[in-house]
């Protein structure tokens, strides 16, 4: 059966890779940053089923690697590798001579996704499922991506080391940002265990007067969107913010519809997530992939419909609710 | 209640504010928060450790970057960009505006992944941008050439986040029936999805609308520049 622990292991491979190729350049804080990633990789499921079983010290483990990434991308050495445009010539060569081709393996990746998903529950071998159920997007992404990488081999003509190549090339253009969706989830997880949530709705419905429909409306809205801004992940706000305003007050106090609630509720947030560096993936990770000379090119290019469509919705909220 | 571990959103703040590195920030923020609610130095570490380790598929966007690497060094950017300079009839806005309609829609089906940054905003639609603006003004500048790149990015964040939570079976509108239910009051994931697609649909409006602005934006210094070179040749 396929798990997602294979495709974590290519994912393993690739980090490797990227680190056996800057340590060959005398990269040394490149390649460090990259083999000790690819190390979380190789080792997280031993991880996770030691802390399981009770044995804590490799989580421990995992915990000083992340503070020793952290401080490599901290320290300024993950500097990025110039590269010299001389393929420029190759390429529209390249390019002249392969013609529409190209995009074929790049459309591969989401139409082999899709075909994947939807077979999940039929490809079977005996009663066996090949595709795990549980994990079947991530599985399905992984498997569409190594599927298109061979299919890109052939239509290239590339081997495995070139190909190897061009995967830390574009590693090395996203250098510490491609770290920063994981750290990100992780200080979730750590606002969680340590009760920052609550302390933050309990302040919040402190300082508004509940007896005013409008202020608790405001008071919700705005709360979602702040909240989301400072986590980076509107899901992470919902649980905070419904349960310290809009279920006591907005739905039990003054009758609010729940659904409307629940629904507006989450789409202030993403107003916020359209505004953060928190949201690394979305925001940050794309200003790193493009090449933007500003990291917040992406937020400066998306605030101005976040803020109407957060009018939107407070407008919205405000009339659907309490019709 | 323990109001200390606050502190930590108070560092991630500073540190963003003043443009310290986003990775060291966030993880000094997350032990600063741990140390201050009263975690053990060891426990703190496991619990960073764990969760960063539960969290790998977040990153499983670098499965792409084989892919995308080979076909960029082959030229796929290249010939993105020659054939949208060879379509007459499509612009900068209409580009933007169908990616945004499309992704937009398959999301509210569900397909999710089936576009992105790594996917189809660096290798697809960023240079297709590029070359439709090209034809507006042959003579972008870099600033400009990254505005047109960092707004293809940004269509594609709007279309995905106002699509998916009209999806009935997105982890989002199943994360507030699953909160409320907690809470005593029973929903329908029907009931809740249908309150997202007014949004969704001012969102189309919305960024649809900016896109054909900042196309206008684009043809107006694209005049000036062309008038400016005019006047220098008359000289």
């Amino acid at each position: 059966m396929l798990r997602i622990e294979y495709v974590y292991w290519l994912c393993g491979a690739l980090l490797l890779a990227a680190g056996v190729f800057e340590f060959r350049d005398r990269r040394v804080a490149q390649a460090a940053f990259w083999t000790i990633l690819a190390a979380c990789f190789f080792g997280g499921d031993f991880v996770l089923d030691a802390d399981k079983a009770g044995n804590t010290l490799p989580a421990q483990v995992s915990g000083l690697a992340v503070i020793v990434l952290a401080a490599i991308a901290g320290s300024g050495l993950l500097t990025r590798k110039v590269h010299d445009d001389r393929d420029a010539d190759r390429r529209r060569a390249s390019a002249e001579r392969l013609g529409n081709r190209l995009f074929l393996p790049a459309l591969a990746i989401p139409v082999v996704t899709l075909a994947l998903v939807l077979l999940t529950p039929y490809v079977k071998i005996g009663a066996i499922a090949l595709i795990d159920a549980r994990q079947s997007t991530l599985i399905a992404l992984g498997t569409a991506c190594a599927i298109a990488a061979v299919a890109a081999m052939l239509l290239t003509r590339a081997s495995v080391k070139t190909t190897l190549h061009e995967s830390t090339r574009l590693l090395d253009a996203l250098s510490w940002a491609a770290l920063l969706p994981m750290l990100l989830a992780t200080l979730g997880a750590v606002f969680a265990a340590t009760g920052v949530g609550d302390a933050v709705a309990h302040i919040v419905s402190a300082a508004i007067p509940t007896q005013s429909r409008d202020a608790c409306v405001f008071a919700y809205a705005i709360g979602m969107a702040l909240f989301t801004i400072i986590m980076g992940n509107a899901f992470a706000a919902f649980p905070v913010m419904t349960g310290g305003i809009g279920l006591p007050l907005l739905i039990g106090q003054h009758g609010a519809h729940a659904a409307v609630v629940g629904a507006l509720g989450m789409l202030c947030g993403y107003c916020g997530t359209l505004l953060t560096p928190m949201a690394a993936n979305f925001n940050v990770v794309p200003a790193a992939l493009l090449e933007l000379r500003d990291p917040n090119g992406v937020i400066r290019a998306q605030w101005p419909t976040a803020l109407a469509l957060f009018v939107t919705n407070l407008v919205l909220l405000d009339w659907l609710a309490f019709r | 209640m323990n109001y200390w571990p606050l502190l930590g959103i108070a560092i991630v703040v500073i540190g963003f504010a003043r443009r310290m590195n986003p990775a060291l920030v966030v993880v000094v923020a997350g032990i600063a928060s741990g140390l201050l609610a009263g975690l053990s130095l060891p426990d703190l570490l496991a619990l960073v450790g764990r969760s960063f380790v539960s969290n790998r598929f977040v990153l499983i966007l670098i499965m792409t970057l084989p892919t995308i690497g080979l076909l960029e060094r082959a030229g796929l950017r290249e010939r993105a960009h020659s054939w949208i300079a060879g379509l007459r009839q499509l612009t900068l806005a209409r580009l933007l505006i169908s990616y945004l309609g499309v992704r937009q829609f398959l999301s509210t089906l569900g397909l999710i992944t089936i576009a992105g940054h790594p996917q189809t905003v660096r290798p697809l639609l960023a240079p297709m941008a590029e070359a439709a603006a090209e034809k507006i003004d042959p003579a972008l500048d870099d600033a400009q050439r990254d505005r047109v790149k960092a707004l293809a990015a940004a269509t594609d964040n709007i279309g995905l986040f106002f699509g998916e939570d009209v999806f009935l079976a997105f982890g989002g509108v199943l994360l507030i029936q699953g909160f409320l239910a907690q809470n005593g009051v029973e929903l329908d994931p029907r009931n809740i999805a249908i309150w997202a697609l007014p949004t969704a649909i001012a969102a189309f409006v919305i960024h649809a609308s900016r896109i054909a602005w900042f196309q206008r934006g684009l043809q107006r210094t694209a005049m000036r520049n062309a008038e400016q070179k005019a006047a220098d040749a008359a000289h």
